[in-house]
């Protein structure tokens, strides 16, 4: 009985153990490595702006889109055991639809800015509810479902741009990218804020986090329950949608244009890691929200702290992987098993030593 | 009447019903392309050039096939073909042996395989996340190596690779009056060869048949006495061993080494199977089905440059509408098999 309740509050609170040790490990390295890494400055923008800098500030604003993905990420693999491999390819028809709406007006305001981003958002929650039709309806794995999308909306992105990469400069556009007069944090992570915050709010006034859980862990068991998996299961592709059009937008207004081919390359790969990295499982059922954030801020850490070592842009992957293998095997749970076995086979020894001084 | 039907459709298993829903697709397909676009369609050799340029592209769609069929998925693929190509480069222009080169291919791939087999099937990982972190390692060690592309320079290599089997009887007359032989590359006979071994492996061998039986139902598989790491750690090692040999089949296609060499091979390979009649849930699939995956999806891009679509963006968007047709046709055949 004890052993058992034991089980369930490591469960409970281990899966945010490889994300967090993760984190300080990086940081304890960083600050081995310069002491210096982690501190923040101030600088003034071109706008005159007084805003803050270093590499903190770069690691927690250039994993906005990655973290913005991986929570919606985390409910697709939750809800269908699968993952999404289309939200990059589904990130530019967004941002692609965001630029040709604002292109379609005279002057750019704030208010056509948020027609913009509800005009991607709908093109994006469509695309989403294509992938989810076809995953709850037709019952096709999540994988093979997406690699639709994944084989051709880049090119749909560019079929939208009509074969170029606009441009669009604007006063909001730059400072939806970077910082906002006034605000000396970058606007993304502002942004994740406020999605986060949302994504908090459902879950805390609607039962979608248990509905989700329930329907990955068994779904016959749901189905019977009286639960909709079909709905759960293409709500759950939509609310990714949702976060696709909001990362598109902000990859987007970061560059002031749309470049099909570059905009948020590989960024579904960075995803289902992320949400790996957060302790929850790929195969579906319960899920941590907040494991998947920390782990997107861990993809980031990792690359600043390489581009930090001077490792050049295309051989970060390399030494990207050996970490990620580090982790997993870590996470492991026949590792993990071992290593309790162990843990309690010294446990014992030591006991039985005290023992026999005891009797001594 | 309806009985006869039933009893003649018996003996077909999803397998076989998918890959011949494949094939029928790829000859109607093929038919019409001859009868509308004609061209380039007409003659033999526009078969043989598909063969050609996808040569890499079967070889390792055959691996990928045995792991899916395992139950497993290896997005490592294109990235190990890719390292390959470049480490086999880079060794033949210091002036090395072809044989050595083409142990080095086979080795590298036996231990990409190997190791993530192992962490898969021992360490019980995910194998999507394992085979990701093989890609982005074989990725970063390919540009690692060189980030500029590299050409061949290596006389007996170029001799290899210039070898081209010619069969007259398959070739047409020019307008010039000469007759142009069909040309088929060596890395098509190397594929060929390697559909045949797989194929033998997967029909007839232990170890194959234990491939279906793990991926159809692994907890049955292991009270039938099947060792399920062991098969796992060697369907992953088969697909890494012929991850390598196709890389150097690219390398003797393409003559030179290139960081984006391969690029997205592994989603193309997943989508040949998945056209092919291989399910990602395992115990499903078939390597002569994976052959006529590889051939329909370049054969698509084929006619969408020949039918007068010049748009660059046309050419991934009917895949993709292909593609979907393709899966929503397996979806449906499959579920109305199963209330029968």
């Amino acid at each position: 009985m004890k052993g058992k309740s034991n089980r369930i509050s490591r469960n409970g609170l281990g899966q945010l153990t490889i994300p967090v040790i993760a984190l300080t490990l990086l940081v304890i390295f960083n600050l081995i490595r310069d002491p210096g890494f982690f501190s923040i400055g101030i600088t003034h923008n071109n706008y005159g702006n007084a805003v803050l800098s270093g590499n903190f500030i770069s690691i927690i604003n250039g994993a906005s889109e990655l973290a913005i993905l991986a929570i919606g990420m985390t409910l697709v693999t939750a809800a269908t055991k699968g993952q999404d491999i289309s939200v990059g390819a589904a990130a530019a028809i967004a941002g692609s639809v965001f630029v040709k709406v604002l292109k379609a007006f005279s002057s750019i305001s704030v208010g056509t800015v948020i027609f913009a981003f509800i005009c991607s958002c709908i093109v994006a929650m469509l695309f989403g509810a294509f992938n989810g039709t076809l995953v709850s309806v037709f019952k096709i794995q999540p994988m093979i479902a997406t690699l639709i999308l994944y084989t051709c909306g880049r090119s749909i992105a560019y079929w939208i741009n009509g074969g170029a990469t606009p441009t669009v400069s604007s006063p909001v556009i730059s400072a939806i990218g970077s910082f906002a007069p006034g605000i000396p944090i970058p606007m993304p992570v502002i942004i994740v804020i406020i999605v986060t915050a949302i994504f908090y709010l459902i879950f805390h006034f609607t039962s979608l986090e248990l509905l989700t859980q329930a329907v990955g862990i068994n779904q016959s068991a749901a189905r019977l329950n009286g639960i909709n998996t079909t709905f759960i299961k293409l709500l759950s592709f939509v609310l990714l949608g949702f976060c696709v059009s909001v990362s598109g937008c902000i990859g987007v207004s970061r560059l002031g244009l749309i470049n099909h081919e570059t905009l948020l390359l590989d960024v579904e790969m960075d995803a289902i890691l992320a949400v790996a990295i957060g302790g929850n499982s790929l195969g579906g059922g319960k899920f941590k929200i907040s494991g998947s954030i920390l782990g997107a801020y861990v993809i980031q850490m990792l690359t600043i702290t390489l581009y930090a070592m001077k490792v050049s842009s295309t051989d970060v992957k390399a030494y990207k992987a050996v970490v990620i293998v580090a982790l997993v095997v870590i996470g492991s749970p026949v590792v993990k098993e071992h290593c309790r076995k162990l843990f309690q086979r010294t446990k014992t020894q030591s006991k039985g030593g005290e023992c026999e001084c005891r009797t001594l | 009447m309806q009985n006869a039907l039933s009893k003649r459709k018996e003996p077909l298993t999803d397998t076989q019903l998918l890959m011949t829903i494949t094939i029928c697709i790829f000859a109607v397909m093929y038919i019409l392309a001859m009868i509308i676009l004609q061209g380039g369609f007409l003659h033999a050799q526009q078969i043989f050039d598909l063969l050609n340029d996808n040569a890499s592209l079967i070889i390792v769609s055959c691996g990928l096939t045995i792991v899916m069929i395992g139950g497993g998925i290896d997005i490592s693929v294109g990235a190990v073909t890719s390292l390959v190509a470049m480490s086999c480069i880079l060794y033949l222009n210091k002036g090395g042996n072809v044989l050595v080169a083409v142990l080095m291919a086979v080795g590298i791939g036996i231990a990409f395989g190997s190791v993530q087999g192992f962490l898969i099937s021992y360490l019980k990982i995910q194998p999507f996340i394992v085979t990701l972190a093989g890609m982005f390692f074989a990725r970063g060690m390919t540009t690692i190596l060189s980030v500029n592309p590299v050409k061949v320079d290596n006389s007996k290599f170029e001799a290899l690779r210039n070898v081209k089997i010619k069969i007259p009887f398959l070739g047409y007359v020019a307008k010039n009056g000469n007759l142009v032989p069909a040309k088929m590359e060596l890395g098509v006979v190397i594929a060929l060869l390697c559909i045949i071994l797989v194929f033998i492996l997967l029909m007839y061998n232990r170890l194959g048949r234990n491939f279906y039986a793990m991926g159809g139902n692994e907890q049955s598989a292991l009270m039938l006495g099947i060792n399920v790491n062991k098969t796992r750690l060697f369907s992953y090692i088969i697909s890494g061993l012929l991850s390598g040999i196709s890389g150097f089949v690219l390398m003797m296609h393409t003559g030179a080494g290139n960081a984006t060499n391969a690029l997205g091979m592994e989603m193309n390979a997943i989508a040949s199977s998945i056209i092919g009649g291989t399910l990602l849930t395992g115990g499903v699939g078939n390597i002569i089905g994976t052959f006529f995956g590889t051939v329909t999806l370049s054969t698509i891009k084929k006619i969408v440059v020949s039918s007068g679509l010049k748009d660059p963006w046309w050419q991934s968007i009917t895949t993709g509408g292909m593609l979907c047709f393709f899966i929503l046709l397996q979806s449906i055949v499959l579920s109305r098999r199963q209330k029968n």
